[in-house]
């Protein structure tokens, strides 16, 4: 496995007990650095590992305690936005990915990672009655093109594992996106299930949906509540200076909602490990 | 083989924002109103062979989305009124088929060729007018077949094997009239001097050139790669202002002789800087690919500034994307490679509702729409945040728009440089070589002419993002691999292709290319094409034979082609080209870099008279600043803005867009290049474009405004550094280059005044475009200053938004009533004050730069903004929009001798800035501001109205929304 180094940030990698965190790198993704950024102030080690690496060795997932998908362009987004890279992983990584679920291991899959889990049927994941069938779909923004900008947000009462708990006033309840494809669609059925089972873990405030989504729908988890995508950039939003006007805002000293995101993941998987051991 | 033709359109709850886009375009053209609806589907047109089951699997695993899409094998009937479907010309990049072929062979181990179209179904056009309207504004026909009706051919076209042998150029006996024909007809753009040069050079050595050798010698003496004209001999006959030109003596009759025009102005400031102290902080100056300065104490930054003018007149979309691909490339080649972290851009078009467009030039309207696509798909694809930047419009720009990219890197101090060894290999990475580019670095050279569209459709390129971020990932992991830097030195392949790339790096030792080893797009190529293309994407290497294995494994992980090209070192240093073992071309590398015939150019500067008005009248405040804050100059940027990922990589901590709406323009970004570390670099840009009447004045105020930029966010003054970007309405005669001494000349002032260093710079000379009828249109002098300088620690930073009502707002600096070339004047002939440009002054500007950095860094300002275009009204009106607040403003108390009401509240004197303090730090920060003139001229209000006494009285909302929309209704 070779891994690249990341930027400049030098992590305490030989702290052994930290969780590992498996960041997928492929051609066109690059939020790779800030979702190391991430899970190493969250507490985990983070290494990344190229999709051709992974096809190749799939069981070098076993190793890992946490896995992110970030957000970039995979292989340009030709066709749509992460069609190929979902045709990659679903057809090489599905199985060892599905056992890591099994195995409790969280997963994020922010914007890219999002359209690439919802395609290579990550997400919404099994639910009864619904078979193989593909009912989600990220698609273009209603605008018709790329937008960056900071939403306000909500996070639903959910089974989420990365959403729980989190607190901010309502200044600092924001998440920025940045995408083309983003409008969230789902057949009435999923919707339905979706709600039922509190798999919808983020939403856009009503009044701040960027691209038309079904029921302002930023993001979902599955059954388990392991995997989490959502199309905003959580891994954007975690210093205060981050914040789209934070030069108005009073300082604060806990984490951003972005960050309390990461911390929750890898205090599950401690937690977890924990009652494993005791 | 069979071309297998495959549909994917919406299905109908997906929508078509696709196809809502390209209704909304039309619509926007001369007699596109009749077009009632359009629909869009991507076609995939599949060479192999492939049964039924194998294309419909490909289709349903691949190409549609079993919620989103439906599927068609062949093509749909026709429904709509007509159909047109656009694809691109054979040999044009089409990177979705690169990765959906890459794709396929993963999934399913087959080789398959595969090309990428669009169908438009319209109504209420005929397939003629459909086609017509289609070519304006879904394609360009440079790069396009756009095809009535279905494209479904039998085969794609393939390249043929071409002569490989190198062809004797007859030189040695050609007279004047006939040298000079072949510098035109062989493109090779060289003056009668130059053939002289190289005529002497063949006849000394015996023998007549090769095609190669001469295509490889106009490529290295391009105005394009070695700056002919800025570094000539320039006689100088004129003024000068503040003290002239040190290292220029006098000769007869008071002319300046100026030896090196370059070097006695922009490098002479970054020397002499360095020499005062700077030689720490200045790591690489002029030399490499770009700019280094140091970050901290590990790490270094820098920056490059390009232009990619004359391709974005052709084809905006691709030539901005190769503009900011290529700029990109600069940083990951600059020492021994950075990574990129920011990309700014400034585009200088005609104006969006201008009537009447000559032949052979595209709209303003979709110049400018169409180079932000590029920039934002290049951009956003390479995971680079586009931060920093602006618009400017003047019809002079119609002929020949102005496209300036720039790209800042971070990269570990120990990396700042590299130089190959004697023996090691020539790699190449990244994209394959194809007929694409051929003569680009000859063709930015040259003046466009109507005809130019046909003559250089070759040097026009489409980019693919994908391939460059693959080739930036493999060399940050070969830079950073556990053994060591794999490489010893790098460089792009831009302008001149491997021509320039290896030329330059061999430029010591000499090397021997192998062309036969270049991988290739398509057949048919001969080796003086493989040799010149500018193909984008390629990135050339010096790597030890020892060194390849480790590299290779790279590559293979990262998808990335690689192939060795040859080694550098000869006996001779001398450039030897192969083809399949016979040697096509041998060429003195001394003579290449050192045989340029020095140049004396005569230069010369009138200034015109400046005109008195016959009658002046006081504009009402109101209807003015209204008027100001619609100006497509002053207008928000917002449309472009927000389809720039400006926070990808997450460390943009001011951005582009500021305040609690995020509508508020700031003065610069600032990112934090060390991850973990809060040490913060800003990253502005100064353009003083309507001052360009005379270039001293403009460039004094473009490094004036730029510094004010950086200073407003928190950028330590003492540690800015500049480059410069001229692009000239051509420089074949005196007067124009008078003006070039006279901006270089501001150069040096400025530079040494604000104690800025130049460290990188670029010029593009000739941008003027000549209609059919013989009309030359040229542009202004342009001069764009770009920027950054080290914040200490960006919690100190400052934002342009208005934070609370009541805190007052201070006005730094004096205003004096020279309105030359400001806003005000070009809204109002008949506006009082001075037609008089205003000049910098050179010991105020720094002195105030300063000051208001020490007290945003005492923490004593609460936000600071630079008034520019438009003057004091329109900064404060911004401000206050900014922080959703309104603003009292009392202009009375603007300081300068004026009488003139107007003139203080929109003149656009540089070296002013408004800073939004709180009552109760007045005293401390007057005391602080000592002798420099400042007054208090307002104070915000949570009542959203601007108002000054009784002669102005708007809504912030009225002003608001013109100032939004002023841009997409110009």
């Amino acid at each position: 496995m070779t891994t690249a180094t990341m930027d400049t940030l030098e992590y305490a990698a030989d702290m052994a007990d930290r969780p590992r965190a498996l960041i997928m790198t492929a051609a066109g993704i690059n939020c790779d650095h800030e979702l190391a950024e991430a899970f190493a102030l969250a507490g985990a080690t983070p290494e990344f590992i190229h999709l051709t690496t992974l096809m190749s060795t799939p069981d070098l997932i076993d190793q890992f305690d946490l896995v992110g998908l970030p957000g970039g362009f995979s292989y340009g987004d030709a066709i749509a936005a992460g069609r190929i890279a979902a045709a990659l992983v679903s057809s090489s990584l599905i199985d060892r990915l599905r056992a890591a679920i099994d195995r409790g291991v969280p997963m994020i899959a922010p914007c890219n990672g999002f359209q690439i889990a919802v395609q290579a049927g990550l997400l919404p994941g099994p639910r009864a009655g619904a078979g193989a069938r593909t009912e989600a779909a990220l698609l273009e923004n209603d605008c018709g093109r790329f937008i960056d900008r900071w939403v306000r947000v909500e996070y639903p009462a959910s089974r989420c594992v990365w959403t729980q708990g989190i607190t901010a006033d309502d200044e600092a309840m924001l998440l920025p996106v940045a995408h083309g494809e983003g409008r969230f669609y789902g057949e009435t059925d999923l919707l339905k299930w979706l709600w039922s089972e509190s798999c919808v873990a983020v939403q856009y405030q009503s009044d701040d949906d960027p691209n038309g989504s079904v029921d302002h729908i930023a993001g979902i988890c599955d059954h388990s509540g392991l995997v989490l995508g959502l199309m905003p950039h959580p891994e954007r939003y975690l210093h205060w200076t981050q914040h789209p006007f934070w030069t108005r805002i009073k300082p604060r000293s806990e984490s951003t909602p972005g960050l309390q995101m990461f911390q929750s993941a890898v205090t599950h998987v401690l937690k977890m490990r924990a009652g494993t051991q005791a | 083989m069979t071309v297998h033709r495959i549909e994917v359109r919406p299905s109908l709850h997906a929508g078509d924002p696709a196809g809502q886009s390209a209704l909304e375009a039309i619509h926007a053209m001369p007699g596109g109103q009749q077009l009632r609806g359009i629909a869009t589907a991507a076609v995939y047109l599949i060479e192999a062979d492939l049964d039924v089951k194998q294309v419909e699997h490909i289709g349903h695993t691949l190409l549609a989305h079993p919620v989103s899409d439906e599927l068609v094998i062949g093509a749909s009937p026709i429904r709509s009124t007509s159909v047109i479907e656009v694809h691109p010309l054979p040999g044009v990049m089409d990177p979705d088929a690169d990765s959906i072929e890459a794709a396929i062979e993963r999934l399913l181990g087959i080789e398959v060729q595969v090309r990428t179209g669009r169908r438009y179904d319209l109504d209420g056009v005929d397939a003629t007018v459909g086609r017509e309207l289609a070519s304006k504004c879904l394609a360009n026909p440079l790069i396009h077949d756009v095809h009535i009706g279905p494209a479904h051919p039998e085969s794609f076209p393939i390249g043929h094997a071409h002569d490989m042998s190198s062809n004797e150029v007859p030189l040695c006996d050609l007279k004047d009239d006939a040298l000079l024909r072949l510098s035109r007809e062989g493109h090779l753009f060289l003056s009668l001097d130059e053939m002289h040069a190289l005529q002497d050079h063949f006849r000394a050595l015996g023998r007549e050139p090769r095609d190669i050798e001469l295509e490889t010698l106009a490529q290295t003496w391009s105005e394009h790669c070695v700056h002919k004209t800025l570094k000539a001999t320039v006689d100088y006959a004129g003024e000068l202002p503040g003290g002239g030109i040190p290292s220029a003596s006098m000769i007869e009759d008071g002319t300046l002789r100026i030896p090196n025009l370059l070097k006695c102005t922009v490098a002479a400031a970054t020397h002499q800087l360095m020499e005062e102290g700077l030689d720490q902080w200045c790591l690489s100056v002029f030399v490499d690919n770009a700019g280094i300065v140091g970050f901290d104490e590990d790490t270094a930054v820098c920056f490059k500034v390009e232009t990619h003018n004359h391709p974005s007149a052709l084809e905006p979309y691709g030539g901005a994307a190769t503009g900011i691909g290529g700029c990109i490339r600069d940083v990951i080649g600059t020492g021994l490679a950075a990574r990129p972290i920011a990309a700014t851009d400034v585009f200088c078009v005609g104006s969006q509702t201008m009537e009447h467009i000559p032949d052979g030039c595209l709209h303003p309207r979709r110049i400018l729409h169409r180079v932000v696509e590029g920039v934002r798909d290049y951009g956003n694809r390479m995971g680079i945040p586009t931060l920093d930047g602006t618009v400017w419009f003047d019809n002079r720009y119609v002929g020949n728009p102005l496209v300036f990219c720039g790209c800042v890197g971070v990269m570990p101090r120990d990396l700042v440089s590299g130089a190959p060894r004697a023996g090691d290999r020539i790699i190449a990475m990244g994209g394959r070589t194809g007929r694409d580019g051929v003569h680009g670095a000859t063709f930015s050279s040259a003046e466009l002419t109507d005809t130019h569209a046909d003559e250089f459709s070759h040097a026009v390129q489409i980019g693919n993002a994908i391939t460059e971020k693959k080739v930036l990932d493999a060399i940050m992991a070969a830079r950073d691999h556990a053994s060591g830097c794999l490489f010893t030195a790098i460089t792009d392949c831009g302008a001149g292709g491997f021509s320039s790339a290896v030329g330059e790096m061999g430029e010591e030792l000499g090397a021997v290319v192998n062309l036969e080893q270049a991988p290739l797009k398509y057949t048919g190529l001969t080796p003086t094409e493989i040799w010149i293309s500018e193909a984008q994407e390629r990135m050339v290497l010096a790597v030890s034979a020892d060194r390849l294995e480790a590299l290779a494994s790279i590559c293979e992980e990262h998808e990335v082609e690689w192939c060795d090209l040859g080694e550098f070192g000869t006996p001779q240093r001398e450039l030897i080209l192969r083809y399949g073992g016979s040697e096509l071309g041998r060429l003195s590398m001394q003579f290449m870099h050192e045989g340029l015939p020095d140049r004396v150019r005569q230069a010369s500067w009138n200034p015109t008279d400046v005109e008195v008005p016959a009658e002046v009248c006081e504009s009402d405040l109101s209807q003015m600043l209204h008027a100001l804050m619609s100006h497509p100059n002053i207008a928000s940027k917002r449309s472009i803005i927000r389809q720039y990922d400006h926070e990808v990589q997450g460390r943009t901590m001011i951005k582009p867009l500021v305040g609690p709406d995020g509508e508020g323009p700031s003065d610069a970004a600032v990112i934090t290049p060390v991850r973990g570390s809060t040490r913060g670099l800003a990253i502005g840009s100064g353009l003083a474009t309507g001052l360009a009447a005379d270039p001293y004045d403009m460039v004094l105020a473009a490094i004036d405004e730029c510094v004010r930029n950086l200073v407003c966010v928190g950028a330590d003054p003492e540690q800015i550094a500049i480059l410069d970007n001229y692009c000239w309405p051509g420089c074949e005669d005196e007067e124009r280059m008078g003006e070039l001494v006279r901006a270089s000349a501001a150069c040096l002032h400025g530079g040494l005044a604000y104690r800025t260093p130049f460290i990188s710079g670029k010029d593009s000379l000739n941008n003027q475009f000549t209609t059919e009828a013989g009309e030359t249109i040229r542009i202004p002098p342009t001069m764009l200053i770009s920027g950054f300088g080290i914040v200490s620690d960006v919690r100190q930073c400052v934002t342009m938004d208005a934070k609370a009502p009541d805190n007052l707002l201070v006005l730094v600096g004096e205003t004096t009533d020279c309105i030359g070339g400001s806003h005000l004047l070009l809204m109002s002939q008949a506006a009082p004050g001075s037609r008089m440009l205003p000049r910098t002054d050179l010991k105020a500007g720094p002195a105030n730069a300063r000051v208001v950095a020490g007290l945003i860094a005492e923490g004593l300002v609460r936000s600071a903004h630079d008034p520019s275009e438009g003057g004091v009204l329109v900064a404060a009106a911004e401000m206050a929009c900014a922080g959703g607040l309104g603003v009292a403003l009392d202009p009375q108390a603007v300081q300068g001798n004026l009488d003139s009401l107007s003139v203080a509240c929109f003149a656009e004197t540089p070296s002013r800035y408004l800073l939004e303090v709180t009552e109760s730090n007045l005293k401390h920060i007057i005391d602080r501001l000592g002798e420099t003139p400042c007054s208090v001229i307002g104070r915000f209000t949570a009542d959203p109205v601007m108002t000054a006494g009784d002669r102005l009285d708007l809504q912030i909302e009225t002003l608001q929304q013109a100032w939004l929309t002023g841009m997409e209704c110009s």
